[in-house]
């Protein structure tokens, strides 16, 4: 018990969360005790014994856990554990459940952490939409209906969407690049850690006095500002899956400027690569603003700071710039990461190099500089000076234009190629152009100002952000994990689940959100929890796609779980594809290489005699052979 | 290699699809019925994007049908696709047309945003107050007067709503007119409508507000001039004192949209 206690770990980490509550609880209500004030304070927007100590427990928990021991014994001047290793790669399923620096790891338990919120975040969705089927009030009261969407979009967002795509490139990126490990595995850890805390918080808002928060994932002040105490979990949370989210973005960028293998040149980079340069570009700048806003409403609620209390001066408006400074960027957060999975997976499946390779990875460069200059299209009806409206117009119009060269430039992937769609993986991706081309077209609708005014806040723009967000975020996760399972795994799923999968998540997906365009248009605003009566036949459709999207999920969790235990063992390179991560085995060695690879090519020459991308520790440049080479196979 | 496609035949396939999905979405009337003098003209900018979209989304399909259809692998062929990497003139073409037919949306949408906005001599000014979760209405008058939950205004009369906000975030909406715009706490903003066609209409907030966001409605009437003054004349309460406090006490960020119209 004793050595349990010294040693970082589940033990040391609960102690440290009681201990962070207990400091939390004790600061507040000591100072509060000295000042002469009542202990408890519970206006229902201030609760500081609980809101301080929403803030200390997890940091006493990741402390316990032995996310800070290295860095607090260098800090200290102590002598550092040598590093053995022990904390990197998994030998057993126990090591997934403990503080590991290997990124396979990490990779592995950002996927699966995410996918459970997912399913919560689903879940909550089927409520909603339990609760739209019919006019009127059935399931929940409408205080827990808005709690219910508004804790929907941000486990989606927060929890689910950003970090699975940091999740995945934890698992490929650095193997992609011909790197050991990410540039900072103990800080890659701490970033993942940082995730199960933000999302217990946001789920735990529920337990609140006064309920979750409900003022929309957006939070807008000063409904937010008002809100009971669930608004501090949020406000709260997001501070760690912002963190989180922040210092995977730094580790990326010094990971992919820094370690990639000699002869890997930026134009030599797979997309995904490129595609995760480009996002962790747009986290680190406007990450910030976002944890900056949750902070302001955060103060004027507890500390009376008046940021946005309009009866003392502060700026109503001004929530809405910051907030969405960080979150139009998000969208493109949330989407490019994306695009690069898309890239590696239709080029491997249609055996073609990626058609016009540098444009697409300039179309991402354009995408993020363009992202930060189109935030108040969401403000258009919000009473700014009228003026910004039209240049933002335009530079949203714009933006277009980078996102069509992509979608143009897959489908000239697939031109003379030879075509396979026996993969659920690329049946995601082409069915993923289709989708996300839609949503791209609401999009461009919703950029002109006119059109704005009159569907701005009503079910068009849930059916637009779900077109895109489902439709594209999420095929592409689908993509992805399909993709790369066998790597992660050792194992092959079952393609004929997948494809059960695939047909009902596309039906799903249509059937659900098609409809919401015309409601929206016809009249129905967004975040309601009653509607007019003329609605309800649609509604009752919207809801039907909802449970049939819902329900074939479980297909896709049975899928996973049972071919992760039971599937028939992976090859080192199923997809016969030429980035690096293909050419060790599957699952790669914990180590990754044994010599680091030289990269001699482009990442995608498919049908180039004698091309070859990198030769792998072992080989000689003079033994390439012009067909694909699986090197390093668990034979 | 774009030699080797059937070029014309598959711009005939997009150009065909292109009509058939037009001539089923036009005939539609998406946004229901319309009763501004905006509605028309908004309506009409949908119409346009539709069939641009439409032509956009027939180009998508038309070019990844062919290709499934032509380069689809054959059972148990391994081989590669033809090392194919680019084409600089295909990919000029798909940034350069793009980016014309934006700006042309973008163009057209401000010349339709300067038309709906443009401010007419002597409009009426209705004051618009939103709470959690109401509305009430102030008149210009003798002394300002008060309805609440129902609103009248004059047939094919530019008004202009100032929206005032008592507590949270608000927003003003009549489908039918196709005008929206927060009442934001603070700040006095801005709708410009012309009503056009006589009749009962719901206003609608569409920013979520509160528990009662969903049913936060009110009745308004769209009535000829004289039907209207007298309606006015028959409201006898007086709008409240803290209501015509903000009134006096919120900033008019914007009272003539700049950029549009007026400016």
């Amino acid at each position: 018990m004793v050595t349990a206690i010294k040693q970082p770990g589940w033990i040391r980490g609960a102690l440290g969360m009681v201990l962070g509550v207990a400091f939390g609880f004790g600061l507040v209500v000591s100072l509060r005790a000295i000042s002469g004030l009542d202990v408890f304070q519970t206006e229902q927007t201030g609760y500081p014994h609980v809101v301080v100590p929403l803030i200390t427990g997890p940091l006493g928990f990741l402390l316990g856990f032995g996310c800070f021991d290295y860095w607090l014994r260098w800090a200290a001047g102590m002598p550092t554990i040598p590093e053995d290793h022990s904390q990197h790669g998994a030998k057993s399923w126990k090591d997934y459940f403990r503080f590991n620096t290997d990124h396979k790891v990490i990779g592995v338990q950002y996927v699966v952490t995410t996918f459970i919120f997912f399913f919560i975040g689903g879940l909550m969705a089927m409520l909603i939409r339990a609760e739209l089927a019919q006019p009127g009030s059935q399931i929940v009261d409408p205080s827990t209906y808005n709690g219910l969407f508004s804790t929907h979009a941000v486990l989606m967002i927060f929890v689910f969407v950003i970090p699975v795509f940091a999740g995945l490139a934890n698992y490929v990126l650095p193997l992609m690049i011909g790197a050991p490990d990410m540039a900072f595995p103990r800080l890659n850890a701490l970033s993942f850690w940082m995730l199960p805390l933000a999302g217990l918080l946001f789920i735990g808002s529920f337990l609140a006095p006064g309920g979750a928060f409900d003022a929309g994932w957006t939070g807008y002040a000063p409904l937010s500002t008002g809100a009971p105490l669930g608004q501090s979990f949020f406000n709260v949370g997001v501070q760690f899956a912002g963190a989180s989210s922040i210092a995977t973005a730094l580790n990326f960028l010094v990971t992919i400027i820094t370690m990639r293998a000699p002869g890997m040149t930026f134009w030599r980079m797979p997309l995904l690569v490129w595609a995760n340069l480009s996002t962790s570009l747009l986290v680190v700048a406007a990450t910030p603003f976002i944890a900056g806003a949750q902070f302001m409403v955060l103060f004027d609620r507890v500390l009376h700071t008046n940021f946005f209390e309009f009866a003392a001066g502060g700026d109503v408006v001004s929530y809405q710039h910051i907030f969405w400074f960080y979150s139009h960027p998000a969208v493109y957060i949330m989407m490019l990461p994306g695009f690069g999975i898309i890239s590696e997976v239709i080029s491997t499946h249609a055996r073609k190099p990626i058609f016009g390779y540098r444009l697409m990875a300039l179309a991402l460069i354009g995408i993020v500089v363009l992202s930060y200059s189109v935030w108040a299209h969401h403000m258009f009806v919000a009473g700014m000076f009228s003026w910004l409206r039209v240049p933002m117009m335009i530079t949203t119009l714009l933006i277009a234009v980078p996102t069509g060269i992509k979608i143009f430039s897959w489908l000239g992937t697939l031109y003379f190629g030879k075509i396979h769609t026996y993969s659920t993986a690329m049946l995601f991706a082409l069915a993923f152009i289709v989708t996300f081309t839609i949503g791209g077209i609401s999009g461009v609708m919703l950029g002109m100002v006119p059109i704005d005014i009159h569907v701005s806040d009503t079910y068009f723009i849930v059916a637009h952000i779900h077109f895109v967000l489902f439709g594209g975020s999420v095929f592409t996760i689908f993509a992805g994990v399909y993709h790369w399972f066998p790597k992660m795994t050792g194992r092959m799923y079952d393609e004929r689940l997948g494809r059960v999968h695939f047909w009902g998540t596309l039906f799903g997906t249509w059937l659900t959100f098609i409809p919401m365009h015309w409601v929206g248009m016809d009249g129905m605003p967004r975040r309601v929890a009653d509607y007019a009566t003329q609605f309800g036949e649609w509604n009752l459709l919207i809801s039907c796609g909802a449970f049939v999207l819902g329900a074939v999920q479980l297909v896709f969790l049975y899928n996973m779980i049972v071919s992760w235990k039971y599937g028939p063992r992976a090859e080192a390179n199923p997809w016969r594809a030429k980035t690096i991560e293909w050419q060790v085995s599957s699952p790669p060695p914990i180590f990754n290489f044994d010599e680091i690879p030289r990269v001699v090519g482009g990442p995608y020459e498919f049908g180039v005699p004698g091309a070859r991308h990198a030769i792998m520790s072992g080989e000689s440049a003079e033994v390439a052979k012009p067909e694909p080479t699986t090197v390093g196979s668990s034979t | 290699m774009i030699g080797r496609l059937p070029i014309a035949k598959m711009l005939a396939a997009t150009i065909a699809l292109t009509v058939v999905i037009s001539a089923v979405m036009l005939p539609i009337n998406w946004n229901g019925q319309g009763a501004s003098t905006a509605a028309p003209k908004i309506d009409t900018l949908l119409d346009v994007m539709i069939v641009l979209s439409a032509f956009v989304f027939a180009l998508v399909m038309v070019m990844l049908g062919y290709a499934l259809w032509k380069f689809k692998a054959k059972p148990g062929d391994e081989s590669d696709g033809e090392p194919i990497h680019g084409n600089t003139r295909l990919e000029i073409a798909w940034t350069v047309i793009p980016t014309i037919i934006v700006l042309f949306g973008a163009g057209y949408s401000w010349a339709v945003l300067d038309d709906i906005e443009d401010p007419a001599e002597n409009p009426l000014k209705v004051q618009v107050f939103a709470q959690q979760f109401a509305w009430s209405f102030g008149y210009p008058g003798k002394d300002e007067v008060w309805s609440e939950g129902e609103m009248h205004v004059p047939l094919d009369r530019q008004v202009h709503f100032k929206l005032h906000a008592q507590d949270v975030i608000h927003s003003f909406w009549v489908p039918e007119w196709r005008i929206k715009k927060d009442a934001v706490p603070g700040i006095t903003t801005t709708a410009i409508v012309t009503p056009d066609k006589p009749g009962t209409y719901q206003l609608v907030c569409t920013e979520l507000c509160g528990v009662g966001h969903a049913t936060m409605r009110a009745t308004v009437v769209v009535e000829p001039a004289a039907k209207f003054r007298k309606w006015v004349k028959g409201l006898d309460q007086k709008v409240p004192a803290p209501f015509k406090e903000s009134v006096i006490q919120d900033t008019e960020v914007d009272p003539i949209p700049i950029g549009a119209g007026g400016a």
